[in-house]
């Protein structure tokens, strides 16, 4: 991807603010690099790419930047979950960064992205704001949907997030409908409809892309394997756990989840696949620190060993600073204060989001329909509360 | 009333019909420079004293047939007859499906045999040759699939219009309908809105047994988000499906196989493509004094034949055809509660938690020192549907269930039977 065009973005998006401290002389902005993955990927019923990838020193920092960013909101949401200013359901993605950074660097924002209730860093990644996703969170008028929706339900439909879902395997359908549409729509674009290793094995995922394949879709199934469904691993609730191999007339490819590299190059390769042939599935074998969601430790099921060994071996943003740092693009302080900048914005963040108000009572009764047609609608007690809908 | 009865030929200059003479403007009909042929049916000469002929034309009566042919806002119609034109159910719902398809390229039909079978109840037929296979797709049988595929479809911006074949096959698809159709405008706070029509046949059938009779009216009216929309007539399948297909939320159009072959009377101004009916008010098909009678879908028709019945035994029973569950038209019910002050609820699904029960709730609430009579419920049996045509008749309602109920509501003794 052309420097200019990342610099542009970086420019854009309210998630990249980020200015280098210093000139760096070693490497200029423009030059490409190119970096191999952790392993190369594995195709199912297709060729797979090659594991070179070619990326930029600006690139590699907007994903340094852009992946603390991520992980800080999260650990952040945990706080705030544990003193009790999330209610609910919360459930974090850091580990898994990579995935959405990787997909963001390979498509456009008239691409369309779908997903399951695992949702604040694919929102963040689509150009959501850290105030409004901490406002969401906390249930504040200044939330994505409005503090209505609540952690599962974040939008962002002018970049092309479509939520933000609470039912497992829903999302996956409702995904090859939107390729459907962009294909109905001649666009030229395509969707990407991620979901977990659960609902890998959720019958209407086999409906909807035995649909996509006849229709010759431009929809890209992306797994999220985590390895765990809730407490169950996936070796107790899959027969074959080779979830790029599932779709079996449809091909699929595994990618090294944790490599922000990988997932760009199969993105980019997968979003090609499919405008061309239909769908296509990729496997991101990924690991999440936290448990399924805040009410759960995540030690049950797997040992602390476990998890700080993924932390160790295969951390998205430390796999980054060893590369940025291994081809002098930047110092150790200088990631440092990145970090410290990236700390101190979702601080400032969360503060103005703490400040902001709880939605209007009048809005328990907006938006039930586009159009109400002026008929009544009636809270616990009718006698009391009662409100026409527009 | 000889204004029904007048054919009037209004002439836009394009336009050939019988034995027309010249243009007249439907807005001035009386310029003495403009001829005006009035055809009478046969039937009727004998109740004029007169023949009609040019400027000498009484501008009273004219103007009122004007009124009944062109009712104010619409566009000149381009078929109409003394008797007016009878259409099935089924021709209904095919013209109202190729008008908005045709109407908006964003409009698309997708379900199982819509395409090329002509769809299982013949609604569809002609559409997939008029529109083609990327319009009116035939979708494999995964209806959980395919309804979360028009959803998708919905939330970019089409406006699917999804066919069950049943709705008792809804149920594999029940949380796309409820989930992520429904409650998605609000979970969104109006981002993601789903303008999409479910729509398929509804209740029960003739010797279907248990697993394909059942209605679902009351399960999808319960969900704030949907529109349910239950027609009875052909003006209502075609105005309240032009209605749905137009409106920007999940709408659920009940449907009923038993009604489709069935002919009714359509007026010109229904037949015109720009109709449409509005949703959430009922229509009161049959006006009376002593208690009203409500029905949606097929039981209308029994409605109103008990309606018949009781007005032998001087009985005056008003008919409300719901039209549609969600919204409820509550004001206009509870308008003839208060006329009547007494109220029977018919439906053809099961009783308990059933749409009878919300509209009871709502009189209750809403008008209950105008009931003179506790309010009485007619509904399917509280049994699923059996398949033996004597059981199954019990497990329906009758005509005559109507009529007895009607008849304990004004207090006409009417015997108990012994418990079964």
């Amino acid at each position: 991807m052309a420097a200019s065009a990342v610099v542009r973005r970086l420019s854009s998006a309210p998630l990249r603010d980020h200015r280098l401290l210093r000139p760096f002389s070693s490497t200029g902005s423009e030059s490409t690099i190119t970096v191999e993955t952790s392993v190369p990927f594995t195709g199912h019923k297709i060729n797979p790419p090659s594991r070179s990838v070619e990326t930029t020193p600006v690139e590699l920092l907007s994903f340094f930047r852009d992946m603390s960013l991520m992980r800080r909101m999260e650990i952040a949401a945990d706080s705030l979950y544990k003193s009790k200013l999330i209610r609910g359901f919360c459930h974090l993605y850091d580990g898994q960064e990579s995935i959405a950074i990787g997909l963001e660097a390979a498509i456009t924002k008239k691409d369309a992205i779908i997903t399951a209730y695992r949702d604040h860093c694919i929102c963040l990644g689509r150009g959501g704001t850290l105030v409004e996703s901490f406002a969401e969170l906390m249930g504040r008028r200044a939330g994505c949907s409005k503090g209505k929706g609540g952690s599962m339900h974040f939008y962002k439909k002018e970049s092309g997030f479509f939520g933000g879902h609470g039912i497992v395997g829903a999302q996956v359908p409702l995904g090859c409908g939107l390729a459907f549409a962009q294909k109905y729509l001649k666009e030229g674009t395509v969707s990407f409809a991620l979901y977990g290793d659960g609902a890998a094995n959720q019958g209407q995922l086999f409906e909807a892309l035995n649909i996509s394949a006849l229709w010759d879709l431009p929809a890209i199934l992306v797994c999220e394997n985590n390895h765990y469904g809730m407490g169950t691993a996936e070796w107790r609730s899959s027969k074959s756990p080779a979830y790029y191999k599932r779709g079996d007339y449809v091909p699929g490819l595994k990618v090294d989840g944790m490599d922000v590299l990988a997932v760009k190059q199969a993105s980019k390769f997968a979003k090609e696949y499919a405008l061309k042939n239909g769908p296509i599935i990729l496997e991101m074998d990924t690991y999440r620190y936290h448990g399924h969601s805040m009410s759960d430790p995540g030690s049950t099921y797997r040992t602390r060993d476990e998890i700080s060994g993924v932390r160790q071996e295969r951390d998205p943003i430390e796999r980054i600073r060893k590369l940025l740092l291994s081809h002098e693009i930047a110092t150790v302080s200088d990631l440092k204060d990145i970090e410290k900048e990236v700390r101190r914005e979702v601080e400032e963040a969360i503060a103005q989001a703490k400040e902001n108000l709880m939605p209007d009572p009048s809005e328990l009764f907006t938006n039930v329909y586009v159009k109400g047609f002026g008929v009544e609608s009636f809270g616990a007690d009718r006698k009391e509360v009662k409100a026409i809908l527009p | 009333m000889i204004h029904q009865n007048i054919l009037l030929l209004l002439l836009p200059s394009h336009h050939i019909a019988f034995g027309a003479q010249a243009k007249v403007s439907p807005f001035s009909p009386c310029q003495a420079n403009h001829r005006l042929v009035a055809f009478f049916p046969h039937r009727l000469r004998s109740s004029l004293s007169r023949p009609i002929a040019l400027a000498s034309f009484d501008s009273e009566i004219l103007q009122e047939g004007l009124n009944r042919v062109l009712p104010a806002g619409s566009v000149l119609p381009k078929k109409y007859s003394t008797s007016a034109k009878e259409i099935t159910v089924r021709e209904a719902l095919n013209s109202a499906l190729d008008e908005e398809m045709s109407a908006d390229p964003k409009v698309f039909l997708m379900g199982e045999e819509v395409g090329e079978y002509q769809g299982a109840y013949k609604i569809s037929k002609g559409l997939l040759e008029k529109y083609g296979p990327e319009r009116v797709l035939d979708t494999p049988i995964t209806e959980a699939g395919f309804a979360g595929i028009g959803v998708g479809a919905a939330y970019y911006g089409l406006r699917p219009i999804v066919e069950f074949m049943t709705f008792n096959f809804s149920m594999q698809a029940i949380d796309h309908i409820i989930n992520s159709a429904a409650k998605s405008n609000y979970m969104s706070a109006g981002q993601i809105s789903v303008p999409i029509v479910f729509r398929g046949p509804n209740g029960a059938a003739a010797g279907v047994g248990a697993q394909h009779s059942q209605c679902f009216g009351a399960w999808y009216a319960h969900v704030p988000g949907l529109k349910v929309l239950t027609p009875y007539s052909s003006e209502d399948a075609r105005g309240l499906l032009k209605a749905a297909i137009r409106d920007p939320d999940p709408v659920v159009f009940l449907e009923n196989e038993l009604l489709y072959g069935e002919s009714f009377p359509v007026s010109a101004e229904a037949l015109d493509s720009s109709f449409c009916l509005p949703i959430g008010k009922a229509k009161i098909e049959r006006e009376g004094k002593d208690v009203t009678i409500t029905a949606f879908s097929k039981m209308v028709g029994y409605a109103l034949q008990a309606a018949d019945v009781l007005s032998t035994e001087g009985i005056s029973a008003e008919v409300i055809n719901l039209r549609s569950i969600r919204p409820l038209d509550r004001a206009t019910i509870n308008a003839s509660v208060r006329k009547t002050n007494r109220l029977i609820t018919v439906e053809e699904g099961f009783p308990q938690h059933g749409v009878g029960a919300e509209i009871c709730m709502s009189v209750v609430e809403e008008s209950f020192e105008y009931l003179d009579a506790p309010v009485e419920r007619i509904a399917g049996a509280d049994v699923p549907m059996p398949y033996a045509a004597n059981l199954e008749r019990m497990a329906v309602p009758q005509v005559d269930d109507i009529v007895r109920a009607a008849k304990r509501a004004c207090y006409r003794a009417v015997p108990l039977a012994a418990a079964a």
